[in-house]
């Protein structure tokens, strides 16, 4: 079992998540409730991660973040390292990579609060935070567990994007889901069988934690 | 000094179409009645700071909320009005009493908690505090949802189509409630309905919208036998509406004498219409007046008509007649009976009847031009 990459996964997807919360709140709310012209390729680029192949995003990624690019260079002079093949420009990835899983779920949840729900918070006096905070985060909660959950998994498990981004570093940029493919290559079945398993489990469980969340929401609202 | 109480005047071309104008002084329950997409509910949206409306104002005792020309525009939550929603829009994950805690966010904690608890007994909910509104009864749902609107102490009252969504036999007792409620209160109230049986029961005036206009404001009884227009009069449910040519006016005797199929009849004096015009006149069921066939009565001496039954239709203990005067191809005449007075006048399909239309009910008002291949006479 390779500690440093399952290490290194957890801390991606851990930032991955406490970043992704505030924006998938801030934008899927503001999906759910506002309408604007150009939503819905707004909605599309959003959701392209979904389908675009990882590699591909990876590509652009390197591209639009590596040595030579405006990004990658103000980024070199400020810290005094390359924004590529580090834990920051994996990060930076992963947080794009993962928009649709974090933003999705969520604006989904404020979907489904009627809109007089939110009339009657005003009506009452509420403001806007408020009624963030009391009424519509309570109300789409497990669209919320659902956009960690889905995130934190996803990270964990991706490949392709922090292959592109990050390399292979060990200990610095080679998360587990690199590790395992690592041990393949070498024939070591054993080591890449652990860790599969280990990935597995995590994964089943953080997923069935959400669902079996969203089910007890949901009898609990047609109660 | 302002004038007390609410003003409204909203106007906008679309893209939902208004032109309303309406006031309601502090104690009075206005009903906004017309049918579905009359605009009723767009106005109180608009009252209530949740719709932006292109042109017009809102004043509340002197304070304007909303006027366009001077772009003042309060937010809702700034606004202090008691809004129940027509399916309540109660909170659904915090208990009955945390929901009407809610809208007392601007006192402590614990005062919060003690006012809450008396509003809730107010519309006696107490014992029912820590219940979820699904926990709750479509009554009760909507008792909370009263409460909370008046906890905040709102300046105005706005009430959309409150007793929809609940039984008959609750919806009795609820107005029963908001009958003894209301006395109580001491701000406007304004009460969106499509139920004119209900606006009739509960409104001390009567808003009549179509397609977003205000027709005309008056009292029940006043819409009832003084509509302004042919609209209005049949908003209301009037069902009696004809074509008719005024005659002459007869001052010392406070009469109006229209010709009506061939009938010479008498109104009550309305000098507005000229001798000659052609208007469209109406009459309330209150002012038709069966004749007894086994005993004739004085009050048969005023307008009266006789016609046939065309059809006599049992609607629980009354009757429902259509009448047709001077011939089958003209628009009925229709009346309605209690059941034991059509059986003891042996009235059914067929027989012919005299009806008297009393002179005080005969209301004219211009002719309705659009109708008039419609309803020919």
């Amino acid at each position: 079992m390779d500690w440093s990459a399952l290490k290194l996964s957890f801390e991606l997807a851990a930032w991955t998540v406490l970043i992704l919360l505030p924006v998938g709140i801030g934008v899927g709310r503001l999906l759910a409730v506002k309408q604007f012209r150009g939503k819905a390729w707004v909605e599309a680029l959003l959701a392209l991660p979904l389908v675009l192949p990882p590699t591909v995003l990876g590509f652009y990624l390197l591209v639009a973040m590596g040595g030579d690019s405006t990004v990658g260079r103000i980024y070199e002079s400020l810290v005094g390292r390359t924004l590529v093949f580090n834990f920051e420009g994996l990060l930076v990835a992963s947080v794009i990579f993962n928009l649709p899983f974090a933003i999705q779920p969520i604006q989904r949840g404020f979907e489904a609060i009627a809109p007089e729900v939110r009339d009657a918070a005003a009506c009452c006096g509420l403001s806007a935070w408020r009624t963030l905070w009391r009424i519509e985060l309570p109300l789409a909660w497990s669209g919320l567990l659902s956009a960690v959950v889905l995130t934190f998994a996803h990270t964990l498990g991706e490949f392709g994007v922090v292959l592109m981004v990050g390399g292979n570093i060990p200990g610095e940029t080679q998360t587990i889901a690199i590790a395992i493919y690592d041990r393949v290559q070498a024939f070591d079945h054993a080591g890449a069988g652990i860790m599969s398993a280990a990935l597995l489990l995590i994964s089943l469980i953080a997923i069935g934690a959400a669902y079996f969340a969203s089910s007890r929401a949901q009898a609990r609202r047609h109660g | 000094m302002a004038e007390p109480g609410i003003h409204v005047r909203l106007r906008q071309q679309g893209p939902i179409p208004l032109d309303a104008t309406l006031s309601c002084a502090p104690g009075e329950v206005l009903a906004l009645v017309g049918p579905s997409g009359s605009g009723k509910t767009s106005i109180l949206r608009a009252i209530a700071g949740l719709l932006q409306v292109q042109q017009g104002s809102i004043r509340i005792n002197g304070d304007a909320w909303f006027d366009a020309g001077q772009s003042i525009n309060w937010p809702a939550r700034r606004r202090r009005v008691g809004y129940v929603f027509q399916n309540y829009a109660l909170f659904p994950h915090l208990s009955a009493l945390h929901n009407v805690m809610e809208a007392l966010l601007e006192y402590p904690p614990a005062e919060r908690e003690r006012r809450a608890r008396e509003t809730l007994s107010r519309v006696r909910l107490a014992g029912l505090e820590e219940r979820l509104p699904r926990n709750l009864s479509g009554g009760q749902q909507q008792r909370v949802a009263v409460a909370r609107a008046l906890a905040r102490e709102p300046r105005v009252l706005l009430l959309d189509e409150p007793f929809s969504a609940v039984d008959r036999a609750t919806r009795q007792r609820l107005y029963r409630e908001l009958a003894e409620l209301r006395r109580e209160l001491a701000m406007p109230v304004i009460l969106v309905t499509h139920d004119l049986d209900e606006a009739l029961m509960l409104a001390d005036r009567l808003c009549v919208l179509h397609q977003g206009r205000t027709l005309q404001t008056g009292t029940p009884h006043d819409l009832m036998t003084r509509p302004d227009s042919v609209e209005v009069a049949q908003l209301v449910g009037l069902r009696n509406v004809f074509r008719a040519g005024v005659i002459a006016h007869d001052e010392s005797r406070n009469v109006t004498t229209i010709e009506w199929r061939g009938h010479r009849l008498e109104a009550r004096l309305q000098p507005a219409f000229a001798a000659g015009q052609q208007v469209t006149w109406a009459i309330p069921q209150g002012h038709l007046i069966l004749h007894r066939r086994d005993r004739p009565s004085l009050g048969e001496r005023e307008n009266p008509v006789s016609g046939t039954v065309t059809e006599c239709i049992s609607l629980g203990e009354n009757v429902a007649l259509t009448v047709a005067v001077n011939g089958p191809e003209r628009p009925p005449l229709f009346l309605n009976l209690p059941a034991h007075t059509a059986r003891r006048n042996g009235i059914a399909a067929g027989v012919t009847i005299g009806i008297s239309l009393l002179a005080e009910g005969i209301h004219l008002m211009p002719a309705d031009e659009s109708r008039t291949p419609a309803r020919p006479g």
